[in-house]
């Protein structure tokens, strides 16, 4: 069978894409096992009776027995990590120890707003600090703009050390109590996420911005931005179809840590702004040694971030088409 | 520790690194001294007095059993610091030797540790709160232990990068030949020089741990009462942010603060320890290729239409510097023929290429070009409007790179970025312009142009690349032809080609070209006419063909007798022009190639020769002391050998 070595070399690299996904998929797969053995380890290491500890100690010994029997905690380990693996998989995650409720349903009455704000918060932070140090470089390349430097890089060096918490407080002094814009707290409507958005993105796009520009300004000291300026192409192109998309690889893989960055960032916020999230109940589920439920917060947050980051390293890797990372 | 220390003391040279420097020691001092002093007061319980605004007594007000709380901020300052600093010492202790196992482990388990570190620096660090939490229970040491070992990932790979750094240079490899075991390698050569970027980021680590550490005392998670630190401090003032936004102020204020030193001082110190590049751009300071024997042969001239394609007098190229304004193109004139392959020939700094550049008008900022005329076409550049100005070099100026590999966007099909220049300035649609750009790849010869044009330059040889980017300036039928260096970066078989190509340009559309160049053979074989500049100057202008014959300046006869032929004698070191070219900064007042000249008389180093003609021919030269006839073979007395 004759092969013509145009044919051979596209299937090759047709090969070299699915060994990439496959290979990524893999190591999602073995990830989410790590997680998921980890959040399950959790009550196993608990010193003392976790049970116990949850309902405190006015409970009666027979509900603190029939509690560890409805959780299955009499069973072998080897079973009860079957059992809740199984469980995950089923969208059985278990009961909470204080409320009672099945987790899964706390879950989802809340998860969807704590992923608004973060997914909301994502967009602007990408919408706005990219362009915002594609300027700043812009203006301040090849040494030109001291000033502009000087005011870019002292007000974005502060405002990206300031804490979202820090921040959601004085936004909400500022703009809920002093002004009155926005409401102080709670999610009621278009307006509410004005403030928590608003303490959530600020610093991320302070140090993004910082980053782009960076970057940007090696962009723009390479030999193909001169080759570009010698065309005497109108600006827009010059630094959206030359500049950009050589700075796009960088950029997405600072998003993808800055997405599970957010995770934690929203967890803090939402207090700040009592937002109906997962964040005040995975707060909650701690203090009060609801187990069940802090593995299940466990389980979908790192999930969340498993996933965002395989799909960074997807959009990496079809983005570039000399990126390493297929190698990887 | 000394390069911590020179770094420490270069950093706070710095304005942001002596302010920072200075706060961090104000924050270590008030962490010590604060609960000796203001203890008492921050625990004095005041019934009457409780959950007061501000007022003299109290500037931040009082808490909810009247307790003074600017007094309880300042105490709160020591619990506060060490948290942090507990949870980075934490983070170094688990990291930085998981980070030094694989130098350690062989090979598998190696990888096995650094896939576990590529593993845990995805995860955010409240999961381990709330696994640490739910185990430990709620409090300080949870917290801290959380954030410690959310650090480690970090400093665990920081270490990894460094040590694999160290661990592949010779001298670790010399230490592994002789046999000196993997843990004393580790302790004696790998540890010690990893060690400053680590305290380096130790220090940043401390400013981010702090803020984390406030984070979760804020949320309930950290410190519990009756301890305080400044995270629980603004929790307990956000239910009071109504009636008493002041006493938020306080706790919010030490956040930040502290915060901001720790890390304004992790970048001072990380940026004293990074040599800064220089302001000069750095292709200016680029060196070139050393140049490479070639062959001699006549030139062959080309009848050229009359009139200039170009014509530039009096053009100056300066930079500002830190040692005054530096002149690298000190007042060149010439004219270009249509048609005419000019070529521009000297060593490296003598404001050959930012001619080139300055033609174009390229210099980087902050260079100032100026001339007295600077005409393409017959088109003045300097009186034009900018739109037209900017039109007439987009089109009627093509310019070629030394290194193709570089001056193509790795980002842009090679298609596209030949076809946009039509776009633009053409007039042309997508497609039209796309079909134009395949024509120019075909006419430079390049093979099955229409798949070139689909693929990627890097996908492309080099060659090929610098084809395409020929075909680039040819795609609005360019006047003149720029081409500094083009072959330098390329294999010497693909040179001929390339220059052939160029050749075949001029013969196709009567574009004219200046070919610059290190290699006086190359341009003497292929060029009508040869400048040869000097420190910023021409010095001489000539006929190719007469360089044979009788090139009048020293430098040129110099440049000539140090290519070596068939014929060089091989025992011999090759012939050099002895000295280096002056600086920039200091050319001297007269002949700036006197102190290497050996004819060069006082008159020579007082009073600098202008350009002038030789025996009323159009060759013209800048020397007193003008000579004549064939340049000798290497290694005469003519010659300044070794």
């Amino acid at each position: 069978m004759a092969v013509s070595p145009l044919s051979a070399f596209r299937s090759a690299a047709r090969n070299q894409t699915a060994r990439f996904l496959v290979r990524r998929l893999g190591r999602l797969a073995a990830s989410m096992l790590g997680l998921l053995t980890i959040s399950f380890a959790m009550i196993h290491v608990i010193p003392g009776d976790p049970v116990r500890a949850a309902l405190g100690p006015q409970a009666s010994a027979s509900l603190v027995e029939q509690r560890r029997a409805e959780l299955g905690l009499d069973k072998p380990i080897l079973e009860q990590y079957l059992d809740y693996v199984t469980g995950i998989f089923t969208g059985d995650l278990g009961t909470s120890l204080v409320s009672n409720l099945p987790v899964s349903q706390i879950i989802a009455d809340r998860l969807p707003n704590s992923a608004q704000l973060a997914g909301i918060a994502f967009v602007v932070i990408m919408g706005l600090a990219v362009p915002l140090g594609m300027l700043a470089a812009v203006l301040t390349r090849d040494g030109r703009g001291r000033t502009t430097e000087l005011v870019f890089q002292g007000t974005t060096g502060v405002l990206a050390v300031v804490p979202g918490f820090v921040l959601g407080v004085a936004l909400v002094y500022l703009f809920a109590v002093e002004l009155g814009w926005f409401p102080v707290a709670g999610q009621t409507g278009p307006e509410s996420y004005v403030l928590p958005v608003a303490a959530l993105c600020i610093g991320s796009i302070a140090a993004l911005a910082r980053i782009v520009r960076a970057e940007t300004l090696d962009v723009l000291g390479e030999d193909y931005m001169r080759t570009a300026r010698g065309k005497r192409l109108p600006a827009r192109l010059e630094y959206l179809r030359h500049a950009l998309p050589n700075m796009l690889t960088s950029t997405v893989t600072i998003g993808g840590l800055l997405l599970s960055g957010l995770v934690g960032g929203t967890v803090l916020v939402e207090i700040v702004f009592a937002w109906p999230g997962l964040g005040v109940t995975a707060v909650s589920s701690v203090t009060q040694q609801d187990f069940a439920l802090a593995q299940a917060i466990m389980v979908v947050l790192g999930a969340a971030v498993l996933v965002a980051n395989l799909a960074v390293d997807l959009i990496l890797g079809f983005l570039d088409p000399r990126s390493t990372i297929r190698e990887q | 520790m000394a390069t911590t220390k020179d770094g420490l003391v270069s950093a706070l040279r710095t304005p942001t690194g002596a302010i920072s420097t200075l706060m961090v020691a104000a924050l270590i001092v008030l962490a010590v001294v604060a609960p000796y002093i203001w203890a008492d007061e921050a625990a004095r319980v005041d019934i009457p007095g409780l959950l007061e605004g501000s007022s003299s007594d109290h500037p931040l007000g009082t808490d909810n059993l009247g307790r003074d709380l600017f007094a309880r901020l300042l105490v709160a300052t020591r619990l506060s610091l060490t948290l942090a600093v507990l949870a980075v010492a934490v983070g170094a202790c688990v990291g930085v030797p998981l980070g030094a196992l694989p130098t350690v482990l062989g090979r598998r388990g190696g990888r096995a540790i650094a896939s576990f570190i590529d593993f845990s620096l995805a995860f955010p660090s409240i999961l381990l709160v709330i696994f640490l939490g739910v185990v430990l229970g709620v409090g300080a040491h949870a917290a801290v232990l959380a954030i410690g070992l959310s650090a480690a990932p970090s400093f665990a790979r920081l270490t990894q990068t460094l040590a694999a750094s160290v661990a592949s240079s010779d001298y670790v490899a010399a230490a592994k030949v002789l046999g000196v075991p993997r843990w004393r390698i580790l302790a004696r050569h790998v540890l010690p020089n990893v060690a400053e970027p680590i305290i380096l980021n130790v220090t940043l680590a401390v400013g981010f741990a702090l803020l984390a550490m406030s984070g979760l005392s804020f949320i309930g998670l950290g410190v519990q009462a009756p301890s305080y630190d400044w995270g629980r401090l603004l929790n307990e003032a956000l239910g009071r942010i109504y009636v008493h936004p002041e006493t938020a102020l306080g706790p919010a204020a030490a956040v930040v603060i502290a915060g901001l030193a720790f890390n304004s001082l992790g970048e001072a110190l990380a940026a004293a320890a990074s040599t800064r590049p220089a302001a000069v751009p750095r292709r200016l300071l680029r060196e070139q290729k050393t140049p490479h024997p070639a062959s001699v042969s006549s030139a062959v001239g080309a009848d050229a239409a009359p009139g200039p394609a170009l014509v530039v007098e009096d053009l100056t190229v300066s930079f500002p510097s830190r040692f005054g304004v530096i002149t690298p193109v000190r007042g060149i004139s010439f004219a270009l023929s249509k048609g005419e392959l000019l070529g521009v020939v000297g060593e490296s700094a003598s404001g050959k290429s930012l001619t080139a550049l300055a033609l174009a008008q390229l210099v980087p900022y902050p260079g100032r070009v100026s001339a007295t005329r600077l005409e393409i076409d017959g088109h003045d550049l300097r009186t034009m409007p900018t739109t037209a100005r900017k039109r007439l070099l987009g089109t009627s100026l093509a310019m070629v790179f030394q290194d193709p590999g570089t001056s193509l966007n790795p980002a842009l099909r090679v298609g596209r970025q030949i076809a946009e220049v039509g776009e633009v300035h053409g007039g042309l649609g997508r497609r039209a312009a796309m079909r134009q750009a395949v024509e120019r790849l075909r006419g430079v010869r390049m093979s099955s142009p229409a798949r070139r044009a689909r693929q990627y330059p890097h996908e492309l040889s080099g060659g090929m690349r610098q084809r395409a980017m020929i075909a680039m300036g040819l795609m609005a039928e360019p006047k003149v032809v720029v081409a500094d260096e083009p072959t330098s970066a390329l294999d010497v078989t693909v040179q001929q080609q390339i220059l052939q190509l160029l050749r075949k340009v001029r013969d196709d559309t009567g574009a004219s070209a200046i070919l610059i160049s290190h290699d006086i053979a190359v341009v003497a074989q292929f060029c009508d006419r040869v400048l040869v500049m000097y420190a910023g100057r021409i010095v001489e202008d000539v006929e190719a063909g007469a360089l044979h014959t009788g090139p009048a300046h020293p430098y040129t006869r110099a440049l000539l007798a140090s290519i070596p032929d068939m014929s060089t004698d091989r025992t011999q070191p090759l012939a050099t022009i002895a000295g280096r070219p002056p600086d920039a900064s200091a050319i001297p007042d007269g002949c700036a190639f006197a102190p290497r000249c050996d004819f060069a008389t006082d008159r020579c180093r007082e009073d600098r020769p202008d350009l002038a003609a030789v025996d009323s021919t159009w060759q013209r030269v800048a020397c007193w002391y003008p000579r004549t006839g064939p340049v000798a073979a290497q290694n005469t007395p003519e010659l300044v050998g070794q």
